[in-house]
């Protein structure tokens, strides 16, 4: 076989390639078939959503499962402007404390002196494989414990120790040679300028990622508004929907709004990694575990 | 008196010193001060909380009464739905989800790399979109799809082509949902391992590839086994790892697709919806943080199995 046809990441098309082509193709529309579903559900009028064999396609979209969706108040008259304003402040707050704890302690971890440096680093990769929730049951008696207990910073403390960030961040700035920070340091640079003037510059890939897998994990979340918060004013936006949802699902009219409540949720989503992906894929070639 | 100005120096310098090494103690301190608070309030004393309460009898209304082994004894001996059905359940979900879905997510990520930048933008941009829908989602696509009534895709489809004369009850029926389940669950599973690999795959130094050419390799399989593995063991690793949380934080699935825990006649009972259903149903805390623990031993024996194949030794 020729060098040619084995190459990594290839610039040309060669005949090699059909094969792969043939098995990833389909599987790739195997994949998105049902995000393409719940955009098409999400517009259909109340008869398309009705009509039997079901068409997967739509043929007369509208707003209508949007309008609806909006229009259905909460039984307590909570409105749904309320719950996403919750949402939004819950998110930018988590994904700004994430940012600003992994890059810290990622500094720290990777260009400081410190005797447990080792220790510390290999605990954060053992943790690593945590599952919050396997111990959903302890962390519950420490919430109700630490009187976190229907406060809106349940929404965000508990969620802000993310080992992946930092081990994404540390093994980034792993990258900035020590002599830039020394230079800086002989300067008369203090660790906070370190941090402001030369890491976060030279981390912004490491930090587009963390802000990403922080609002994949913010965005929608339910636990902390299931099991924290009592108050209704206080509920998270991904919780109503899910809610709503979870009850409309079950009668067949409000199969619409459900898929709208769903494609709100997983758009953002979408958006956010298309426009960021190239910095994710740089972060992830460094995040190996050595 | 020119010695002492020397020495005078000298010390001038080593209290300058000094005081450097103190200002970054403290500095060290502050940086990593906020994440170590954090990290053992809600992971590291969770974790311990867990094997505590694994101790005792709790019904959270009474004070926890220490029982020794008495839960985890119980949970292999006495408790017949978690042998009949959780243990199996768990066992084949994660072995399937677990490293099944690991290597269908190699082998994607490997092929993905064979071809060109645009097509592969786009398709691993499908194949990843699925990890991040979440559970709104999840719960309103594949409920419908597998709907039980003949408004569900499925059963729509093979009754139009008269393979069924009734509707299926997919999601309440024993015999579909644990299928159902995993499918969905590998279909959500290409995430940031998936991804990790990916990027660790065309990273590699194309020089070593010629070079083992060159010495006598083959084909693709030698090539992968011999050059692209070793080479990116690194990121095997922290796929592998990633894989593992994904799995068992997915345990969720079986029951947002019946909407209802247990899942029907435990179909799809796995050791997560075992621990709410104790936790958070029938409040024996004990029990539930027993389940934890076995949990949390699943999950190191895995992660183990990963660092034995793929950690570089020292």
């Amino acid at each position: 076989m020729s060098i040619q046809g084995t190459k990594i990441n290839p610039k040309y098309f060669n005949k090699t390639q059909i094969g792969f082509y043939l098995f990833l193709v389909p599987l790739s529309i195997f994949m998105l078939l049902p995000v393409v579903y719940i955009i098409n559900q999400a517009f259909k009028p109340l008869d398309e959503l009705f009509l039997f064999p079901p068409r997967f396609f739509v043929q007369n979209p509208t707003w209508d499962n949007f309008t609806d969706l909006f229009r259905t108040a909460s039984s307590t008259g909570v409105p749904l402007s309320r719950y996403l304003f919750n949402t939004v402040l819950i998110t930018v707050a988590t994904i700004f404390f994430t940012i600003w704890i992994s890059v810290s302690s990622g500094y720290a971890l990777s260009k400081k002196k410190f005797k447990t440096k080792k220790l510390v680093f290999t605990i954060n990769q053992i943790a690593l494989m945590f599952v919050r929730t396997a111990v959903i049951i302890p962390t519950y008696f420490i919430i109700v414990r630490i009187g976190l207990n229907n406060s809106p910073l349940v929404h965000i403390i508990p969620y802000l120790a993310m080992p992946v960030s930092v081990f994404l961040v540390k093994q980034f700035i792993d990258q900035i040679p020590d002599a830039l920070i020394e230079a800086a340091r002989i300067d008369g640079a203090t660790d906070f300028q370190i941090v402001m003037r030369i890491i976060v510059p030279l981390t912004k890939n490491a930090i587009a990622t963390v802000a990403i897998l922080t609002f994949q994990a913010t965005w929608g979340a339910v636990e902390a508004s299931n099991l924290y918060i009592q108050d209704e004013t206080m509920k998270s936006f991904g919780f109503y929907l899910n809610t709503l949802a979870v009850n409309a699902g079950n009668s067949i009219a409000g199969v619409g709004i459900a898929a709208a409540a769903g494609l709100i949720m997983f758009l953002p989503n979408l958006i956010i990694f298309i426009v960021m992906q190239s910095r994710v894929m740089n972060t992830m070639a460094h995040a190996g575990i050595k | 008196m020119k010695m002492s100005l020397m020495a005078r120096a000298r010390q001038i310098y080593d209290a300058k010193k000094k005081d450097h090494k103190f200002k970054d103690a403290v500095s060290v301190f502050f940086l990593l001060m906020p994440y170590a608070l954090l990290f053992s309030l809600f992971i590291a004393l969770p974790v311990a909380l867990a094997m505590y309460l694994s101790l005792t009898s709790f019904n959270v209304i009474e004070a926890p009464e220490y029982i020794g082994l008495f839960n985890i004894v119980n949970i292999f001996t006495q408790d017949p739905v978690f042998l009949r059905y959780v243990l199996p359940n768990t066992l084949k979900y994660s072995l399937i989800v677990g490293p099944g879905g690991y290597m269908l997510a190699f082998f994607l990520a490997w092929m993905l790399a064979q071809i060109q930048k645009g097509p592969r933008l786009i398709m691993s941009l499908a194949i990843y979109a699925p990890s991040m829908v979440g559970g709104v989602f999840m719960a309103v696509v594949w409920r419908t799809i597998f709907s039980g009534d003949e408004s569900g895709y499925i059963n729509a489809f093979l009754l139009d082509n008269d393979f069924i004369t009734r509707p299926i009850q997919f999601l309440q029926s024993p015999e579909y949902l644990m299928n159902i389940v995993i499918i969905v669950a590998l279909w959500s599973s290409m995430g940031v391992g998936f991804l990790a690999m990916l990027a660790g795959i065309l990273n590699g130094n194309e020089e070593l590839y010629e070079a083992a050419y060159i010495e006598g390799i083959k084909n693709k399989f030698q090539e992968v086994m011999y050059v692209t593995i070793p080479m990116m063991k690194p990121q095997m690793l922290f796929g592998a790892v990633m894989a593992v949380v994904s799995t068992f934080t997915n345990g969720y699935i079986g029951v947002a697709l019946s909407g209802s825990n247990p899942t029907p006649q435990y179909a799809a009972q796995l050791i997560t919806n075992h621990i709410d259903d104790y936790g958070f149903i029938r409040y024996e805390m004990g029990y539930a943080a027993a389940l934890s623990v076995v949990l949390l031993l699943i999950i190191i024996l895995f992660s183990r199995v990963a660092y034995r194949l793929f950690a570089e030794k020292h």
